[in-house]
C-alpha cells in the first residue's frame, strides 16, 4: 500500500490521474481507516490531500465563504465568525462522531465517503452550498446535492476529488439549522438527518428556504416540496403541518440495525419542523 | 512497498522509526516506541482508549496513521505527569476513585487535559459531552465527571 | 492506650478513602494490561473463525497457510486431544471439558458465527492475517436457529446429537436442544393463587447483551522445549485459567505458570479460556512465544454474552398486599453449548420477598450463538427484571405505594428462600426505606416525566482463596493476593492488613500473585474477592500475631499466654514493673533471622458465610413523546454492603452496575440478520451508555453486617446491575402509562407503542 502527501493540487490531480488500482483519498481519516480496519477496502494508494493549502483554508469569498474540503469539524467550531453565520452547518459537522473523530473528520470526506446519513451533508445541502472539484479535465463546480448519487456512489469522474465547499452569501434575515436523531446523545450514526435554511422576507414571512434530509434514502435528499410548505408562511401550526407531510412523503427509508423504515419515516416529520423552527429563530435575531 | 521513514516529536523527545502505510499511530506508539500508555479498546474511534493529542489537537491514536505524522508533535498519556508531581487531573482521578480496572484511565486523562486546557470552567454537561467519545464500562462516568470538575476548580486556583 | 504506643495513628483504615496503591501506575500509563506485554522474538498468533452460524467441518488445509514464509505454526482441531463428557464444578457453575475444547477450538461442527476454526502464529500480524486466507476449510452448511423459543421447538435445527434433556422425567429418547429443566419449589402455589385476590401475569423478553470490557481479550504464552510454560493474559481467574490450560493441553499444573496482569473490565466475561489454549498450543509447536490479542469485533462475535430470554411471571397477592403465590417460567440462551445462567436466575428471581409458595421453573437451551459467559450476577437481571416489573403492576393494581408493597413482603433474617437456605441478616428493607427517605422519592416530576423503582437479590459466593502476608527486614509488609485486582481490591486488602497488623497503610504493599506463588484461589467473580481475600488476609495476619507473641514470650521468657498482640505491639500482658517495652512488628523484623526466621503468614481458606446483598434503585426519566427518545434524569442506587471497606469503590460498584442496566434496559442488544450473523460487532452499533447519557449516580451504601465475615463485609459486585433494568422500565410505565415488557427499550420501540395508543404529542 503506498502512501503519497502532495503539497499542490496539480500534484494530486496527477497522482489520481495516473493510478490503475483501488485509490482512496484521504483527508481526516476516520471513515477511510475504519473501513481498511475492517478489510471492506484495500487501497493500492493513498492520497492525502492535507498539505494542499487550498484544502484547508477558510477564507471570505464574494461575501460568501469558501471552505477547504480538508478543514476539521472542530477548526469550523473555533472560527470566530463562521458559526455566527451558517450555525447550521457548524453545528452539523461537530455531531460526526465524538471530539476526537471531530478533531480530524473533515466536511469533504464526510460528502465522498458517501453515507445517506452524514451528518454535514444536510446542513450543506440546505446551505446551498456548492463543492468544487479538481480533477484531469481541470475544475469544476458541483452544488453539494449532486454530488452523492447512492450509498458508496459519487457523481465524480475518475480522478476527481473536492477540493473545497462554497457557502452562498448570507441576506440579513437568514438562519440555519441541523437536527438527528439517535438513540443515544452522542457517538451514533444518524438515523434520520434534517438540515433546514430559511430566509425572511417582509413582515417576518418566509421568503426563501431549503430543506435537505439524511439518513432516509439512498443518497441525501434536497426536498424542495417540502421547501414549498414553508415559503410564504411564518411557520404557523399549519406550515409546520405541511413540513411534516412533505419531508414524510419524500423519504423512502430503509429497516436496519438502526432504525424501523416506520421509525425512520414518522421521526422525519417531527425533526423537520423542529429544525425549521430552530433556523427560523436564528433568521428572526439575525 | 519500502516503509516510510518518519521522524516527529512525542512526549518531547525527538523520535524516528519505519512504518508501513497501514500502521496506525497507535500501532506506532505501541508496539515501535514502546508507548503502551495509549490502549486499543477497538480501533474504529468508538471508544477514546487510544486519545492523544496531534499539535495539540485531541485524536484518537487509531485514526490516524504513523505516516501522517511526520514533523508533527505528539503527546500521550506518558508524559502527563512532570517529573513526580501527577497533573491535578491525575491526581484529583485517584482522590475521587475516578478508575475501577483503569484501561479507559489514560484516554480518559489526555481528553480532559485537552478539555481544560481550552476550557477552564467547564459546566458538568460541557464535561459530560466532551468526554462522550471515551467509553467506560466500570464507573458509570460519575466519579470521572467530579474528578474532572474538581481538577478544573484546582488548577483554576493557580 | 499505653503513652508509649503514639507512634502512628491507629485509627482503622477499613472505612476509609485510601489511595489505591496501583494507582499511580494507572493514571500514567505504566500499569501493564493484557496486550501491554512482549517477549523477545514473539510470534503473533491470530484465529480462523467460522463464517457459519452452523455448520459441518468437513475439512480443513493448512498446507498453503504452513508454507507461507514468515509462518511458525498452524494449529487446529487435532491439535488438541479430546476430552470426555463430565461436569466438574467451578464455583457457581459446572462446566464440561468436553464442550470446552470444542468451543475453544471447534471440533465436528462449527456452532456460531465466530467459532474458532484454526490457529496460526507467524513473525507479523500481516503475514498471520494473510496465513488465514490461504487455509481452506469445507463447510457442509446446515439450518441455524438463535432465538430460543425457536430452538425449543421439536423440529428446530439440532445443535448437539447426544443432547438430551436433564431434569425431565421419563429421560426423553430424542435429543433437543434444551439441555436442562430446573424446579424449585415451596409450598403450594395452587392453594397459594386460589388464596389470591389480585393476579398479574405477564411475559417478558429480553436479547442477549455483552459484558462490554473496554479491553479485548489477550494473551502472551511462551513454551519452553521441556514441556513447561508462562502465560500472561488478561483473566479474572487466572488459576482457573491455568487449570484449563493444563487440562487441555495434557500439562501438569505445576508446568504451567501463569500471571495475570492488570485487567481492563471482565464482569464474568473473563472468567473462561478463548486464547490462552490456542496461544500455548502454537507457541509449544513454534518453540517461541506467542501472542494473541482479540479485535473488538472478534470480542463481540466470538466471546459470550449474556442469554436472552423469554420469561413468564405469575404473581398473585391479597388485596392488602400479602404476595400469596408466586410463580414464573425462564427461558434462557446458553449459546453453543449448554450452561446458561438459568439456575441463578431461578433462584433469585423471589429470592428478595418472603413467599409460602413459590415455583419457578427454567429452561437452559443452546442455540447458534457464541456460548455464554457470565455476566454480573448472571441470570439474576433478567429473571428479577420479570418479576420487578410485575411488582410495580401489582402495586398499581393495589393502589398500594410500590416500596411499602416490597416492604411487606420483604425477606428478611429467618426468611426462607425457595431455592433452599433460610437467610441470615439482610438488607432487603433497609434499602427499601433508605430510598423510602431520600429527597428523590419525594422530587416533583412534570409531564413525560416518570419514577421507577425496584429491588434486586445475588447471594455472593466465598471459595477457595490464598494470601501470604510477609514481613520484610524493615518491618514493611508485602501482601500477595490470588484474585486479580478487577477495581480497587489491593487498596481493600492493604487496609484491612493495616488494620489487623496495626501498621500504615503505605507500609503495606499488595501485589496479585502468579499461580506459582500462591496456592489455587477461585477467580474474582461471585462478588467474592474483597470478601474472601480479606478473610484470607485476616488469617495470615492472625498467623503472624500468634508467631510474634510466642517470640516475645520467648525472648521476655515468659508463658505465651501473658503476651498479647494490639495496635501493632506486642504487650506484655502483666506488666506492673513496666520491665518488657512493647515490640512492634518493625522491632521483630529487625531480628527475624536470630528469633526463628523470616515473618509471615499464609492464608488459605474456603471461605464460607458469603452473605446476600439487597439493592433497591430509583430512577427518574423523560420520554420525547414524538419520537421515543429517553433521557435518565435522576438515579439513586441503595445497597447494602455489610461493612465497606472502601467506600468509594463500593459506591463505584453500585454506580457502574447501574450504568451498564440502563444501557441493557434501553440501547443495548445482539442484533443478527436472517442469515444467523451479527449485524453489530462494534462499539458503534452495540450501544452502551457514554458519558453524556447518565446524570450523576448517587448512591447509598446500607450496612447490615455480615455476621459470618470478621468485620461484616458482603461481596457488593454484582447486585447493582439487577435492579435497573426494571427500575427503568417501571419509570416508563410511570411516565408513559405503558407496561413494556420487551428489552431494550429502544426509541423505535417505544414510539410504536406511543403512536399506536395516540400519544406521540407533547
Amino acid at each position: 500500500m503506498r502512501y503519497e502527501a502532495p503539497e499542490s493540487l496539480e500534484g494530486a490531480v496527477a497522482l489520481l490521474a495516473r493510478a490503475t488500482g483501488d485509490t482512496r483519498v484521504l483527508a481526516g481519516g476516520t471513515d477511510l481507516l475504519v473501513q481498511m480496519r475492517s478489510d471492506i477496502v484495500d487501497p493500492e494508494l493513498i492520497v492525502d490531500i492535507k498539505k494542499i493549502a487550498e484544502t484547508r483554508a477558510i477564507t471570505e469569498e464574494k461575501g460568501g465563504w469558501r471552505i477547504g474540503a480538508a478543514v476539521t469539524g472542530a477548526e469550523l467550531k473555533e472560527h470566530p465568525r463562521l458559526k455566527q453565520v451558517w450555525p447550521g452547518v457548524v453545528e452539523a459537522a461537530n455531531l460526526i462522531g465524538s471530539t476526537q473523530i471531530q478533531g480530524r473528520a473533515t466536511m469533504g470526506g464526510n460528502l465522498c465517503n458517501g453515507s445517506p446519513a452524514a451528518d454535514s451533508v444536510p446542513a450543506l445541502i440546505a446551505a446551498g452550498a456548492i463543492a468544487t472539484v479538481a480533477g484531469p479535465q481541470g475544475r469544476r463546480d458541483i452544488p453539494v446535492e449532486d454530488v452523492m448519487i447512492g450509498p458508496r456512489r459519487l457523481s465524480l469522474r475518475k480522478g476527481e476529488f473536492v477540493v473545497s465547499f462554497f457557502l452562498p452569501p448570507r441576506p440579513k434575515g437568514s438562519g440555519d439549522a441541523y437536527l438527528r436523531f439517535i438513540p443515544r446523545t452522542e457517538m451514533d450514526i444518524a438515523v434520520v438527518g434534517a438540515g433546514v435554511s430559511v430566509t425572511l422576507g417582509a413582515a417576518g414571512v418566509i421568503a426563501a428556504a431549503r430543506v435537505s434530509l439524511g439518513a432516509v434514502a439512498e443518497k441525501v435528499l434536497l426536498v424542495p416540496e417540502a421547501a414549498q410548505a414553508i415559503i410564504g408562511s411564518r411557520l404557523d401550526q399549519p406550515a409546520q403541518e405541511r413540513l411534516a407531510v412533505a419531508a414524510r412523503a419524500a423519504c423512502r427509508p430503509i429497516d436496519d440495525k438502526r432504525g424501523t423504515t416506520e421509525f425512520r419515516i414518522e421521526v422525519t416529520g417531527v425533526l423537520t419542523r423542529r429544525a425549521a423552527l430552530i433556523a427560523l429563530d436564528r433568521a428572526r435575531t439575525n | 512497498m519500502a516503509k516510510h521513514h518518519i521522524t516527529a516529536t512525542v512526549n518531547g523527545d525527538d523520535v524516528e522509526f519505519l512504518c508501513e502505510t497501514e500502521e496506525t499511530l497507535l500501532d506506532v506508539l505501541r508496539d515501535t516506541l514502546h508507548l503502551t500508555g495509549s490502549k486499543e479498546g477497538c480501533g474504529s474511534g468508538d471508544c477514546g482508549a487510544c486519545s492523544v493529542t496531534l499539535d495539540g489537537r485531541l485524536v484518537c491514536s487509531c485514526l490516524v496513521l504513523g505516516c501522517e505524522i511526520g514533523g508533527r508533535r505528539i503527546e500521550t498519556i506518558e508524559s502527563m505527569a512532570k517529573g513526580d508531581t501527577l497533573h491535578p487531573l491525575q491526581q484529583k482521578f485517584l482522590e475521587h476513585a475516578a478508575l475501577q480496572c483503569g484501561i479507559c484511565t489514560p484516554g480518559f486523562l489526555v481528553a480532559s487535559k485537552a478539555l481544560l486546557e481550552r476550557k477552564a470552567a467547564p459546566t458538568e454537561t460541557e464535561v459530560r459531552y466532551w468526554l462522550a467519545g471515551n467509553l467506560c464500562r466500570c464507573t458509570g462516568y460519575d466519579k470521572i465527571v467530579s474528578a474532572v470538575l474538581d481538577a478544573a476548580a484546582e488548577m483554576r486556583k493557580g | 492506650m499505653s503513652a508509649m504506643i503514639a507512634e502512628h495513628d491507629l485509627s482503622g483504615y477499613v472505612g476509609t478513602r485510601t489511595i489505591r496503591p496501583d494507582g499511580v501506575d494507572k493514571v500514567t500509563g505504566r500499569a501493564r494490561f493484557g496486550a501491554d506485554f512482549n517477549l523477545p522474538g514473539q510470534l503473533i498468533g491470530r484465529v480462523l473463525r467460522s463464517p457459519h452460524p452452523h455448520a459441518r467441518i468437513i475439512s480443513i488445509d493448512t498446507s498453503q497457510a504452513e508454507a507461507l514464509p514468515g509462518v511458525k505454526a498452524v494449529v487446529t482441531r487435532d491439535d488438541f486431544g479430546d476430552q470426555p463428557s463430565e461436569f466438574i464444578p467451578a464455583g457457581e457453575m459446572m462446566m464440561n471439558y468436553r464442550d470446552v475444547v470444542r468451543n475453544v477450538m471447534a471440533r465436528e461442527k462449527a456452532l456460531y458465527e465466530g467459532h474458532p476454526v484454526a490457529a496460526v502464529a507467524a513473525t507479523s500480524a500481516a503475514i498471520a492475517r494473510r496465513a488465514l486466507k490461504l487455509i481452506e476449510v469445507q463447510y457442509e452448511v446446515l439450518p441455524h436457529v438463535i432465538d430460543v423459543v425457536e430452538a425449543m421447538r421439536p423440529e428446530a435445527p439440532l445443535l448437539h446429537e447426544d443432547l438430551y434433556t436433564a431434569g425431565v422425567e421419563p429421560k426423553p429418547d430424542k435429543a433437543s436442544n434444551i439441555a436442562k429443566r430446573v424446579e424449585i419449589t415451596l409450598g403450594d402455589i395452587d392453594a397459594g393463587f386460589k388464596k389470591a385476590d389480585v393476579i398479574v401475569e405477564r411475559e417478558f423478553k429480553t436479547q442477549p447483551v455483552h459484558q462490554g470490557y473496554i479491553e479485548p481479550h489477550a494473551a502472551l504464552a511462551s513454551v519452553s522445549e521441556d514441556g513447561s510454560a508462562e502465560l500472561w493474559c488478561t483473566t479474572q481467574g487466572h488459576f482457573i485459567v491455568r487449570a484449563h490450560c493444563a487440562r487441555l493441553l495434557g500439562m501438569d499444573i505445576a508446568r504451567l505458570r501463569v500471571t495475570a496482569s492488570e485487567i481492563g473490565g471482565g464482569f464474568g466475561g473473563k472468567t473462561v479460556v478463548y486464547l490462552e489454549p490456542l496461544a500455548l498450543a502454537l507457541s509449544r509447536k513454534a518453540k517461541r512465544p506467542v501472542k494473541m490479542v482479540m479485535t473488538r469485533e472478534e470480542v463481540f462475535k466470538s466471546s459470550g454474552p449474556t442469554s436472552g430470554a423469554v420469561v413468564q411471571v405469575k404473581l398473585g397477592a391479597t388485596k392488602d398486599g400479602r404476595f400469596t403465590a408466586a410463580f414464573a417460567e425462564l427461558k434462557y440462551q446458553a449459546g453453543a453449548f449448554q450452561g446458561s445462567p438459568v439456575q441463578p436466575g431461578v433462584m433469585c428471581a423471589y429470592a428478595p420477598y418472603d413467599i409460602e409458595n413459590v415455583k419457578v421453573i427454567g429452561y437452559d437451551v443452546v442455540s447458534n450463538r457464541p456460548k455464554v459467559a457470565a455476566y454480573r450476577a448472571p441470570g439474576a437481571p433478567i429473571s428479577e427484571f420479570a418479576v420487578e416489573s410485575v411488582v410495580d403492576e401489582l402495586a398499581k393494581k393495589l393502589n398500594i405505594d410500590p416500596i411499602d408493597l416490597r416492604m411487606q413482603n420483604a425477606a428478611h433474617e429467618g426468611t426462607k428462600a425457595a431455592y433452599g437456605p433460610k437467610f441470615g441478616p439482610i438488607g432487603m428493607e433497609e434499602t427499601l426505606n433508605a430510598i423510602k427517605k431520600t429527597e428523590h422519592w419525594n422530587a416533583p416530576l412534570r409531564k413525560w416525566q416518570g419514577r421507577g423503582v425496584a429491588s434486586g437479590f445475588w447471594f455472593n459466593i466465598g471459595g477457595e482463596t490464598c494470601a501470604s502476608l510477609t514481613v520484610n527486614e524493615d518491618g514493611t509488609v508485602s501482601l500477595m493476593a490470588g484474585t486479580p485486582d478487577i477495581g480497587g481490591l489491593r487498596a481493600s486488602l492493604a487496609m484491612v492488613a493495616a488494620d489487623e497488623l496495626g501498621i500504615p497503610y503505605d507500609k503495606v504493599r499488595p501485589i496479585i500473585g502468579d499461580t506459582g506463588s500462591l496456592g489455587f484461589t477461585f477467580l474474582t467473580g461471585g462478588s467474592r474477592s474483597a470478601f474472601s481475600g480479606s478473610m484470607a488476609v485476616v488469617e495470615a495476619a492472625k498467623q503472624i500475631k500468634t508467631e510474634l507473641c510466642a517470640r516475645a514470650a520467648k525472648l521476655w521468657d515468659t508463658k505465651p499466654d501473658q503476651v498479647e498482640f494490639e495496635a501493632g505491639h506486642v504487650r506484655h500482658k502483666d506488666d506492673a514493673a513496666a520491665k518488657f517495652k512493647p515490640m512492634s512488628i518493625a522491632d521483630f523484623a529487625k531480628m527475624a533471622g536470630k528469633t526463628g526466621g523470616p515473618i509471615g503468614g499464609y492464608g488459605r481458606i474456603n471461605a464460607q458465610g458469603a452473605g446476600p446483598s439487597l439493592g433497591t434503585h430509583l430512577v427518574d426519566l423523560e420520554v420525547d413523546p414524538e419520537t421515543g427518545r429517553v433521557t435518565i434524569l435522576r438515579y439513586t442506587a441503595a445497597q447494602d454492603a455489610g461493612r465497606a471497606i472502601h467506600p468509594s469503590y463500593v459506591e463505584g460498584q453500585y454506580q457502574g452496575g447501574a450504568a451498564q442496566g440502563i444501557g441493557w434496559a434501553l440501547n443495548e442488544e445482539y442484533v443478527y440478520g436472517a442469515d444467523g450473523k451479527l449485524q453489530n460487532a462494534g462499539f458503534l452499533d452495540y450501544r452502551m451508555p457514554v458519558a453524556s447519557d447518565l446524570p450523576m449516580i448517587d448512591t447509598i451504601v446500607v450496612e447490615v453486617p455480615n455476621p459470618r465475615h470478621p468485620y461484616g463485609v458482603r461481596g457488593v459486585g454484582e447486585t447493582p446491575i439487577v435492579p435497573p433494568l426494571a427500575a427503568v422500565a417501571n419509570a416508563m410505565e410511570s411516565a408513559t402509562g405503558i407496561r413494556f415488557t420487551e428489552l431494550p427499550m429502544s426509541p423505535p420501540k417505544v414510539l410504536k407503542a406511543l403512536k399506536e395508543r395516540g400519544l406521540n404529542k407533547v
